[in-house]
């Protein structure tokens, strides 16, 4: 089958999702109300409550929610098949995420901007809040693994993007020192970053001395190397100590410093490559290659499909979004649907073109199998198959598929490095609002706190099993945000 | 004549789109971080506020011994400063820079 009509089957799908079934949330469940005054309008204060306007707001929010996760997710989940994968992306976002996300701006709304976890405290119980504490420490320790993996997987497949990831941290602090110390724009100097991070990438896939491969640099992939490990495996572990050294430093900085102005940068890669992969899907219109179905598969889909896809069907995550800053930004009760449910259809469409970058990389059903042969086989080789198929799609667009792959491989990277900094840093929160909690406030200390974050996510990644179940970490948070969501209707 | 006198309504009118759409654009991108960088900024006042005024709420002033130090420091920059502002003579007691 051709992807475009899989692509324009997705958007109709949202299209009526969004004028239909969120009209009727809107309308008939949440009674949204025009002159409902928000809380950015009652609290005003110029840097938390700011009402802002709901175009501004959804990009922020979508730009908030979309990472590395959309991708990685289904890119392993196509094992079972695209159509599986496609349907619970589709159905999963209309009908679930969608919901979820814009009940969750909703209720914070109603509740002075408050978080979820502190609704889950005041709707449900003092428990509710303990476990969701507890649920975000494990899920970030999962993010802080699974990412840490991935960028050392995609460091060692395409050692071609490490120099311009590495680049883009100093242009980071550089344009963080330049809004603060002059409060200039950011516009102008993170498209300068841009080009020269994607320059960087681009020459690198052209000159080999540009390339930081430590699997060649230690004899090649069969070499053995100290310690009874090959060169794959001890680079792999380089790379997930200098990452997490790496990430100590970040997460300990002010947020303004590297943090958000990377942010900044990667949302320009968020347009960037869902421009570059459905113009490359426009243009080419490439066939689906491989199978709608696994009859094959050493392992049901029920439930692990819908645990493999959490971000771009549905995820608590987006729950500490939408109610830790959109809902404080609201200019108005109504812009919820737009912002809330639109952000999950955004993010869908990350997750769906995912799918079809990875159903349309390879020449045939047979060589798809070769490749996800297993769950296994398709967890550790999903993401790389993503990056080459987009490098695929890219070449519709006449860019050559090797540095494709390799713009793609940065944005990955990217995404993920944002993310693993936000989640060591959350997680050092947690460990220390939990060290206060049970009178330890030894552990609460800073640097303490980012220690025992950084060596347990290190000791995860590190593990023979590796880091397993990130996406039921996702849906534990649901737990907590769902039934606030769907208790609140239902309170006098 | 300037090139303005050249522009046709409709092109005068996809330029003001186009800005107000990369205004747009900037505005999405930059909302966290602009509110990260007002907090900090808050902060570094609200610090700086604290240290001035907090003998007059009634907490003892912890940096009082430290800024001792800093006097042969803060001198010169004192100096130039209460001139700038059109004050000819140092307005503190205990800071006589002149």
């Amino acid at each position: 089958m051709n992807a475009i009509w899989i692509a324009l089957f997705g958007a109709v799908c949202f299209v009526m999702g969004y004028r239909f079934y969120s009209k009727f949330i809107a309308e008939r469940i949440y009674r949204l109300d025009p002159y409902f005054q928000t809380p950015a309008h009652a609290y005003q204060d110029g840097v938390d409550y700011v009402p802002t306007n709901k175009w501004i707001l959804w990009g922020h929010h979508f730009t908030s929610v979309a990472g590395a996760a959309p991708i990685v997710g289904p890119a392993i989940a196509i094992y079972w098949g695209w159509l599986p994968a496609i349907l619970w992306v589709v159905l999963g976002t209309v009908f679930a995420a969608g919901v979820h996300d814009f009940g969750a701006v909703v209720l914070s709304n109603r509740h002075k901007g408050h978080s979820i976890g502190t609704l889950a405290n005041k709707l449900i119980g003092q428990r509710a809040k303990l476990l969701f504490l507890f649920i975000i420490l494990i899920l970030v320790l999962m993010i802080n693994a699974v990412f840490a993996w991935v960028i050392a997987k995609l460091f060692i497949t395409f050692p071609a993007s490490v120099l311009s990831v590495f680049i883009q941290i100093p242009l980071a602090v550089w344009i963080g020192y330049r809004v603060y110390r002059r409060s200039g724009s950011m516009l102008l100097p993170s498209v300068i970053a841009l080009a020269v991070m994607y320059g960087a990438a681009l020459l690198a896939s052209e000159v080999p001395f540009l390339q930081i491969d430590l699997v060649s640099w230690f004899g090649g992939s069969d070499a053995a190397v100290a310690g009874g490990f090959d060169a794959t495996s001890m680079a792999f572990l380089v790379w997930i100590v200098v990452l997490m050294v790496y990430v100590y430093i970040a997460s300990t900085l002010p947020v303004w410093k590297l943090l958000q102005p990377r942010d900044y940068i990667n949302s320009h890669q968020l347009v960037v490559g869902l421009a570059l992969l459905y113009l490359g899907l426009l243009f080419g219109a490439p066939e689906m290659t491989a199978p709608s179905v696994n009859g094959e598969a050493d392992i049901s889909w029920y439930p692990l499909l819908f645990i493999t896809i959490a971000c771009g069907a549905i995820s608590g995550f987006h729950g500490l979004v939408a109610s830790g800053t959109t809902s404080k930004q609201l200019d108005k009760e109504t812009d919820a649907r737009m912002i809330g449910y639109g952000g999950a259809l955004g993010e869908g469409m990350l997750a769906m073109i995912a799918i079809i970058a990875v159903g349309t990389l390879f020449a045939s059903s047979a060589d798809f199998t070769a490749t996800y042969s297993s769950f296994s086989a398709a967890g550790s080789s999903g993401l790389g198959s993503f990056v080459k198929g987009a490098g695929q799609l890219a070449g519709n667009l006449g860019i050559p598929e090797h540095m494709g792959a390799t713009l793609v491989a940065v944005i990955v990277v990217s995404f993920a490095a944002t993310t693993l900094d936000t989640a060591v840093r959350l997680m050092r929160y947690i460990i220390a609002e939990l060290g206060t909690e049970y009178g330890m406030p030894v552990i609460a200390r800073k640097h303490v706190a980012t220690s025992i974050a950084v060596i347990s996510s290190a000791a995860l990644v590190i593990l023979p099993e590796g880091p397993n179940g990130f996406g039921s970490g996702g849906y534990l948070l649901c737990p907590c945000s769902a039934p606030a969501i769907n208790c609140w209707p239902a309170l006098p | 004549m300037n090139r303005t006198d050249h522009d046709t309504p409709s092109s005068a009118g996809w330029r003001t789109r186009i800005k107000r759409l990369i205004e747009g654009y900037d505005a999405v991108l930059s909302l966290q971080h602009r509110r990260e960088i007002a907090r900090e900024l808050q902060d570094e006042e609200d610090l700086f506020m604290l240290l001035c005024f907090c003998d007059m709420m009634g907490i003892p002033n912890p940096v009082g011994d430290m800024t001792l130090e800093l006097y042969p420091y803060m001198l010169e920059r004192f100096h130039e400063w209460h001139k700038r502002q059109g004050i000819p003579r140092s307005p503190l007691d205990g800071f006589r820079c002149c």
